[in-house]
C-alpha cells in the first residue's frame, strides 16, 4: 500500500483493481442519479475487462448503455450529454480506438468551456485502458497519454494500483472538466488494500509509492510495478530509490517532484510509450528548469522505443522499459559511471 | 396550408428580418476590420433557423454550425452579446474566446455554434440522451449542412438516435456546397433526406426558403419526438446569397442558380406572408423593421463601447 495514503485507515481489504473501478462506480452511480455509463459491452457483457460487471443489473439501461462500434457520435454524445448536466462514464475499449473519436475529444471537450468563456462545463469522464499486453500487437497496444496530455482543457489520470484507482475515478467523476482515465490491460488482475471507508484522492495529487533517498524514479501506470521491483533488487544492493507516481499527469504535482528531486538530486524517468514527443520529456524540462542546481547528473529517461508495438512476444517485450532496464539506469546513475 | 396568427407571422418575419439585418450590419463591420477570423453569413437561409425554432420550446436544446448566427438570433439571442462577441469583447456570449464560429448561450439551451463540420451532431445527440436517461420531455434539435451529411458522425449519431428512440431533431440546410464543392458531385443521391429511412428514421423534406413550410414540418418533427417517436431527418433545401464566406466571392455559385433562389428571398417571403396572411399594412411591417434597425444600431454601440478581455485572467477558464 502506498506510503503517502490520505488518512490511516484501519479497516482495509484487498481486491483486484478491475473491483476497485467497479467499486468506485457503483458508489457514484448509487450517489448521484445524473452519472450514467456507456461503451461498447459495458452493459450485457460487463465490460471486457469485467469493469462494469453488476451494473446493468443495478442500475437498468437507460444508466448503463450498451453503444454501437461508433467511437466518435459515442463520445460525442457523452459530451453532449454533460454539458446539459449529466456525468456520463464512456468508456472505449482500447485508447487506441480514441483515435477515432479525437474530433470530439480534443476539438469539443477540451475547448467547450474555453471557448464558452468559462460558462460551460462538461463533467465527462472517458475511461480506457492502454499498454502491451500479450500480443496483442500494433492496434491494441499503444500508450496514447502523450496526445491527451499535450491538448489544454484535458485532465489525464493514470492510476497504477487498486487504491487509486478507486479514488481518482471518484474524484474524475465529480470532476467538472472533461477527464481522460487510462487504465493498463496488465493492472486489472493485479491486487491492493482499499479501505472499507469511503474515500477519494484528490486529481493533481502524487504518491510516493517507496521511500528512499539515493535515486528518483518517475513513473505511472504499469511502470510502477515495474520501478518497485527494481527498487527493491536494488536495496538488495544497498542503493534505496523513491519510487515516485505522478497518478495525475494533468494537472501535475510539480512541487512534489521537485521536493524528491532536491532530496535525491538523481532522477530516472520510466515511460512505457515512445520516447519522442513523450511526457517523461516534459517532466524532465520542467525539472531541469525547476531544480537544476539540485541534480547530480543528466536526468535518464527509459521510454519505449519510436516504433509501432509488433505482435512476437520477444519484439514486444523489446519495445518497452523492463525491470532490468530500470535496474542498470540506477546502477549507472549511481555510481557515476 | 394552415392559417396563422398575425401575431405568429409578424414574430417569424421579425426574426427573418433581424438576421439579415444583423448579417449585413456584422458584414459591414467585418469591412471596417472591426470582426476579424472567420465569418459565415447566414444570408439566404433564414427561414430555417427561424421556422424550427419558432417549433421549439425555452427549454429544448440546439446545436448550431459555423454558419451560426441565424440559430443564435432565431433562439432568441441577445443582439448586444452576439456582436460584441464577434467583437471579441469582455461582453459578448463566450467573453471574447469564441467568436463567430463558437457563439453560445449554454443557460438558454443554445449548445454553440461549431467551428467543425459534422461535431454538433452527436453533442444534439447526446443532450437528447440526457434529457431521455432524465425522463424529460425536451427535444434537442441538430442544425447541420449537406457538408456534414458526409461526415462519419451524420450515419452514426442518426443510427443510434433511432436504435434508442431518441427526440432528437436532425436539421439538414442542404444549401447545396461543401464549402465550394456541390453536394451532386459528392454523393450520388442529394436528396439527403433519403438517407434516414434506410435507419428507420422518420424523414422529411422541406422547402428551406419558406418558413412556414419549415414551421410546419418541424412542428410535427417535435410532436414525433415529444411522443417518443423520434428521431427525425429534417432536410430543408436553400442556397446561400454569397460564397462560403465574406472572403469568398462565391464564383462557383451560377448567376442563373442565385438569381433563382434570391427571386425565392427567405425574407420577402415571410414579409408576403405577413401582409397577405397576417392582413398586416405596410406601415405595420415597416414598424417591425425599424424596430430591428435600431435595436442593430444599440447592439453595435453596445458592442464598440464595451471593454477588451482582460489579458490577466484569460487563463483561468483552461
Amino acid at each position: 500500500m502506498s506510503t503517502t495514503q490520505e488518512t490511516a485507515q484501519a479497516r482495509t481489504r484487498t481486491i483486484m483493481y478491475r473491483e476497485a473501478l467497479n467499486e468506485a462506480l457503483r458508489e457514484e452511480m448509487r450517489r448521484d442519479p445524473k452519472v450514467f455509463l456507456m461503451g461498447e459491452g459495458v452493459a450485457q457483457r460487463g465490460g471486457s475487462y469485467k469493469v462494469t460487471t453488476g451494473l446493468l443489473d443495478e442500475f437498468g439501461p437507460k444508466r448503463v448503455m450498451d453503444t454501437p462500434i461508433s467511437e466518435a457520435s459515442f463520445v460525442g454524445a457523452g459530451v453532449g450529454a454533460a454539458i446539459t448536466g449529466m456525468r456520463p462514464v464512456v468508456e472505449i475499449l482500447f485508447v487506441d480506438f480514441a483515435m477515432l473519436a479525437l474530433d470530439q475529444i480534443a476539438n469539443q471537450a477540451a475547448k467547450f468551456k474555453f471557448i464558452t468563456g468559462g460558462k460551460g462545463k462538461v463533467p465527462l469522464v472517458l475511461r480506457t485502458q492502454g499498454g502491451v499486453g500479450s500480443g496483442l500487437a500494433a492496434q491494441h497496444s499503444q500508450s496514447l497519454e502523450a496526445l491527451f496530455y499535450h491538448i489544454p482543457g484535458l485532465k489525464l489520470i493514470m492510476p497504477s494500483t487498486p487504491y487509486d484507482a478507486k479514488g481518482l475515478l471518484k474524484s474524475a467523476i465529480r470532476e467538472d472538466d472533461p477527464v481522460i482515465f487510462i487504465e493498463h490491460k496488465l493492472l486489472y488482475m493485479t491486487t491492493g488494500e482499499v479501505p472499507e471507508e469511503e474515500y477519494s484522492i484528490e486529481l493533481g495529487k502524487a504518491d510516493i509509492k517507496r521511500r528512499g533517498t539515493d535515486v528518483t524514479i518517475i513513473a505511472w501506470s504499469h511502470m510502477v510495478l515495474r520501478a518497485l521491483a527494481a527498487a527493491e533488487k536494488l536495496a538488495e544492493e544497498g542503493i534505496e530509490a523513491e519510487v515516485f507516481d505522478p497518478r495525475s499527469l494533468v494537472p501535475l504535482d510539480k512541487e512534489m517532484i521537485i521536493d524528491s528531486v532536491k532530496k535525491t538530486e538523481n532522477v530516472v524517468i520510466v515511460q512505457e510509450a515512445v520516447r519522442r514527443g513523450g511526457i517523461a520529456s516534459d517532466i524532465a524540462s520542467i525539472i531541469q528548469a525547476e531544480a537544476f542546481d539540485y541534480l547530480d547528473g543528466p536526468i535518464e529517461i527509459l521510454a519505449g522505443k519510436n516504433t509501432p508495438i509488433p505482435f512476437n512476444l520477444n519484439l514486444e517485450k523489446a519495445c518497452v522499459p523492463q525491470e532490468e532496464d530500470i535496474i542498470e539506469a540506477v546502477r549507472r546513475m549511481v555510481s557515476g559511471t | 396550408m394552415a392559417k396563422y396568427s398575425k401575431a405568429m407571422l409578424a414574430g417569424l418575419y421579425k426574426t427573418l428580418y433581424t438576421i439579415r439585418v444583423f448579417e449585413n450590419s456584422c458584414i459591414k463591420l467585418y469591412r471596417q476590420g472591426l470582426i476579424r477570423g472567420y465569418f459565415h453569413p447566414y444570408l439566404g437561409q433564414e427561414a430555417i433557423a427561424t421556422g424550427v425554432c419558432a417549433a421549439l420550446e425555452k427549454d429544448d436544446y440546439i446545436t448550431s454550425t459555423h454558419r451560426g448566427h441565424g440559430h443564435c438570433i432565431a433562439w432568441g439571442g441577445d443582439l448586444k452579446k452576439m456582436v460584441a462577441e464577434l467583437l471579441g469583447k469582455e461582453t459578448g456570449y463566450c467573453s471574447g474566446r469564441g467568436g463567430s464560429m463558437h457563439i453560445a448561450d449554454i443557460t438558454a439551451g443554445n449548445l454553440g455554434a461549431n467551428g467543425i463540420v459534422g461535431g454538433g451532431i452527436p453533442l444534439g445527440l447526446g443532450a437528447a440522451l440526457g434529457a431521455s436517461i432524465r425522463g424529460e420531455r425536451r427535444v434537442a434539435v441538430t442544425f447541420a449542412s449537406d457538408g456534414a451529411s458526409n461526415n462519419g458522425v451524420f450515419a452514426e449519431s442518426l443510427n443510434m438516435a433511432g436504435a434508442w428512440n431518441l427526440p432528437y431533431i436532425l436539421v439538414i440546410e442542404n444549401n447545396q456546397y461543401a464549402v465550394s464543392t456541390p453536394i451532386e458531385e459528392v454523393t450520388r443521391v442529394s436528396d439527403l433526406y433519403k438517407r434516414g429511412p434506410g435507419y428507420g428514421v422518420e424523414s422529411v423534406c422541406v422547402d428551406g426558403n419558406d418558413v412556414l413550410e419549415v414551421y410546419q414540418q418541424a412542428k410535427e418533427a417535435v410532436t414525433l419526438c415529444r411522443r417518443g417517436k423520434g428521431p427525425v431527418l429534417l432536410e430543408a433545401k436553400t442556397y446561400r446569397h454569397m460564397g462560403h464566406h465574406v472572403n469568398d466571392p462565391g464564383a462557383y455559385m451560377p448567376e442563373e442558380t442565385l438569381a433563382y433562389y434570391k427571386s425565392k428571398d427567405p425574407v420577402k417571403i415571410g414579409r408576403k406572408y405577413l401582409l397577405e396572411m397576417g392582413k398586416a399594412t405596410e406601415e405595420e411591417a415597416r414598424d417591425i423593421e425599424k424596430a430591428v434597425e435600431h435595436e442593430m444600431e444599440e447592439a453595435i454601440e453596445f458592442a464598440v463601447t464595451s471593454p477588451e478581455p482582460s489579458l490577466e485572467e484569460f487563463l483561468k477558464e483552461v
